[in-house]
């Protein structure tokens, strides 16, 4: 029981991470109709910046405005140099040419780095553990990523639904010639949606530095995950982000904990293991079939 | 189930088709060519030439197969290397248990038959494309390009957790398969088989591409909208299409696998769809000989690059992305004339 309620904490917060990637994918498709496979980079390049700092300084405060700072930082240079000529290709194009910066980013990361992973140790204020339900204790550090994540996702709700920059979002998502047309720079919208992207998938990489271990290809790993929460939730939803990285989330955490023990009640047990592990890693993209299935958009569709 | 609007069949082949010389002459020439050009290698000193082209071809035949539906028909999938990988597995897997000596699942005897294990290879990624394409071509567009990709790393990570089959390590395949009484270990001999069988497959893909189904297809990509209208299922040829497109993927990776003997996860990795696409986007999307074209430059370069540096993917990145950007015909606009362009 104890650790049913552990596993599904974790489950959550693994879906809140999700969902700062998913939240950056999918409104930079839905505004500007791009896809970026380079998404993932801006991850991994916030989570080296705020490890580098974090090792040289010793400090975490330092380091959250040098992950954030980082993908930033590189988000818009990204969109300068390569996506804004992307805009106007189509989608094969866009995949390829962003296939083509995730391997100079990640082979630019290797040579500065090597590939032997970065640890990061969870900062001392954070490192204890909180009684959530007397007699349960759960990581602090974990408890601060979810309620930051929850936080974040709470504050992009206001920005969206309440905001001028919000409204031509939402515009821009659904009638981008209409946004044009009344005279917006939408270049700059652009530029903006793009940054705001990067900073969040930044803030997921240096969120995940202490739990994981920072080393090239860790992006791409996260990517197909995100892929699978944008597809379920439906492209270009906010709200479906949030849904489909809680259901992503919980499914790929539970699976794991909870199927190996499952078949060890009935075969050997590193036949179990290797089995369990399999199928758990499938267990998703079963999630994923069966929306699709019944509703081919994802859950959520924007465009009605 | 292939039902087809009689007028538009008959306007596309309206223009009178010209019977020019060259497919016929070029073939001829080619074939030649291939023949000759192990003993070119030998001359000029450098044998290990003839793997490297053993690869290419191998290679043009995977992206080829990706290019019916990428370029012909329109549908970018991300997830081409789950058919290859899933064509060297059954190659290797069926050696494993060849040499144990115990049956695949109890009843299947495993074999090192080329003439077995290809077919099989051909027709195992067939279903696996047939399923995952079935579900995929629910959706069109991104969803699609984010779909093929996830389905092709779900099945990475499945040969990934494999343990029976080498998991992380991959498989050995100790000899390569056995085609009659051909010295298939001499990698002159495999060059010839690989050869033979890529020509006849692009031979069958070029009339695949002319055939009613052919123009179906592209007319699907034009205007998918205008085709259902005149009555045609264009999911049902697009599945089709997709595991025609598999089953290539899959022929491929079975020579793969006896080329190289042996087979890792590697080979369905989404870094290996990405190579596929590379190199149709640098060939020419919707051609024919662009593939391989792409496959050449690719391996090419790639051969050429890691002799100078470890580190040749960090200026590969910026050569696709310089290609992308500035380019859209690819290589094959340069010999225009010498395939079939898109229109």
């Amino acid at each position: 029981m104890t650790l049913a309620l552990e596993q599904l904490l974790n489950g959550f917060q693994f879906g809140i991470m999700l969902f700062l990637l998913a939240a950056g994918l999918t409104l930079i498709f839905g505004i500007m109709n791009v896809i970026n496979l380079a998404h993932g980079c801006l991850y991994m390049i916030g989570a080296y910046a705020a490890a580098l700092v974090a090792a040289r300084t010793g400090s975490f405060l330092l380091a959250i405005p040098a992950g954030l700072v980082a993908a930033g930082m590189a988000g818009l240079i990204i969109e300068f140099l390569v996506i804004r000529k992307l805009y106007d290709r189509d989608h094969l194009q866009q995949v390829l040419a962003t296939f083509g910066l995730i391997l100079f980013i990640n082979e630019g990361v290797t040579m500065l780095f090597g590939r032997t992973p970065l640890f990061v140790s969870i900062p001392p204020a954070l490192s204890g553990s909180i009684e959530i339900i007397p007699g349960i204790p759960y990581p602090t550090y974990r408890i601060a990523i979810m309620v930051v994540g929850l936080l974040v996702a709470g504050g992009l709700y206001l920005l969206v639904n309440k905001t001028r920059i919000g409204m031509l979002v939402r515009a821009g998502s659904t009638h981008r010639e209409m946004v044009r047309a009344l005279g917006v720079d939408i270049r700059l919208l652009y530029t903006i949606v793009f940054a705001l992207g990067a900073l969040l998938a930044g803030l997921a990489g240096l969120m995940a530095g202490p739990l994981l271990a920072v080393q090239v290809g860790m992006g791409e790993q996260i990517l197909i995950l995100t892929f699978v929460v944008v597809v379920i939730g439906g492209l270009g939803s906010i709200r479906g982000a949030f849904y489909g990285a809680l259901i992503v989330g919980l499914t790929d955490t539970m699976l794991r904990a909870f199927l190996p023990g499952f078949f060890k009640t009935f075969m050997n047990a590193s036949e179990a293991d290797a089995l369990g592990a399999g199928l758990s890693s499938m267990g998703i993209y079963l999630v994923m079939a069966l929306v699709l299935l019944i509703r081919p958009q994802g859950l959520f569709h924007a465009q009605g | 189930m292939l039902k087809v609007d009689e007028t538009y069949i008959a306007q596309t082949k309206a223009e009178p088709r010209r019977r020019s010389w060259w497919p016929v002459a070029g073939t001829i020439v080619f074939i030649l060519c291939a023949a000759a050009f192990p003993f070119l290698a030998k001359a000029i000193g450098d044998p290990s030439l003839v793997g490297l082209v053993t690869r290419i071809a191998i290679y043009a035949i995977a992206a080829a197969s990706l290019n019916l539906i990428l370029g012909y028909g329109g549908l970018v999938s991300f997830g081409h290397a789950a058919y290859f990988g899933v064509g060297g597995y059954v190659v290797g897997i069926l050696y494993n248990h060849y040499i144990s000596g115990d049956p695949f699942w109890g009843f299947i005897p495993g074999t090192n038959q080329l003439l077995i294990t290809i077919p099989a290879a051909i027709i195992i990624s067939g279903l696996f494309a047939l399923v995952l394409g079935a579900l995929s071509l629910r959706t069109s567009g991104v969803p699609f390009i984010m779909i093929t990709l996830a389905f092709a790393q779900m099945l990475y990570f499945l040969f990934v957790s494999l343990k029976a089959y080498g998991g992380d390590d991959g498989l050995i395949v100790r000899r390569r398969n056995v085609l009659f009484d051909l010295p298939m270990a001499d990698d002159t001999t495999f060059y010839y088989v690989t050869i033979g069988i890529a020509v006849l497959y692009f031979i069958v893909f070029a009339k695949l591409v002319r055939s009613q189904f052919g123009i179906v297809l592209g007319g699907i990509r034009q205007n998918e909208r205008r085709m259902a209208a005149i009555g045609i299922s264009t999911y049902q040829y697009k599945l089709v299409a997709f595991v025609i497109a598999g089953m290539g993927a899959g022929l491929a990776g079975a020579l793969m696998a006896n080329y190289s003997k042996f087979v890792s996860p590697d080979m369905l990795h989404w870094t290996k769809s990405g190579d596929l696409m590379i190199m149709i986007i640098i060939g020419g999307t919707g051609t024919l000989l662009g593939p391989v074209l792409g496959a050449a430059a690719l391996i090419g370069l790639e051969t050429y690059l890691t002799s100078w540096t470890e580190h040749w993917k960090f200026f590969l990145g910026p050569i696709l992305i310089l290609i992308v950007l500035f380019s859209s015909g690819g290589l094959t606009s340069v010999f225009s004339g010498w395939s079939r362009k898109r229109e």
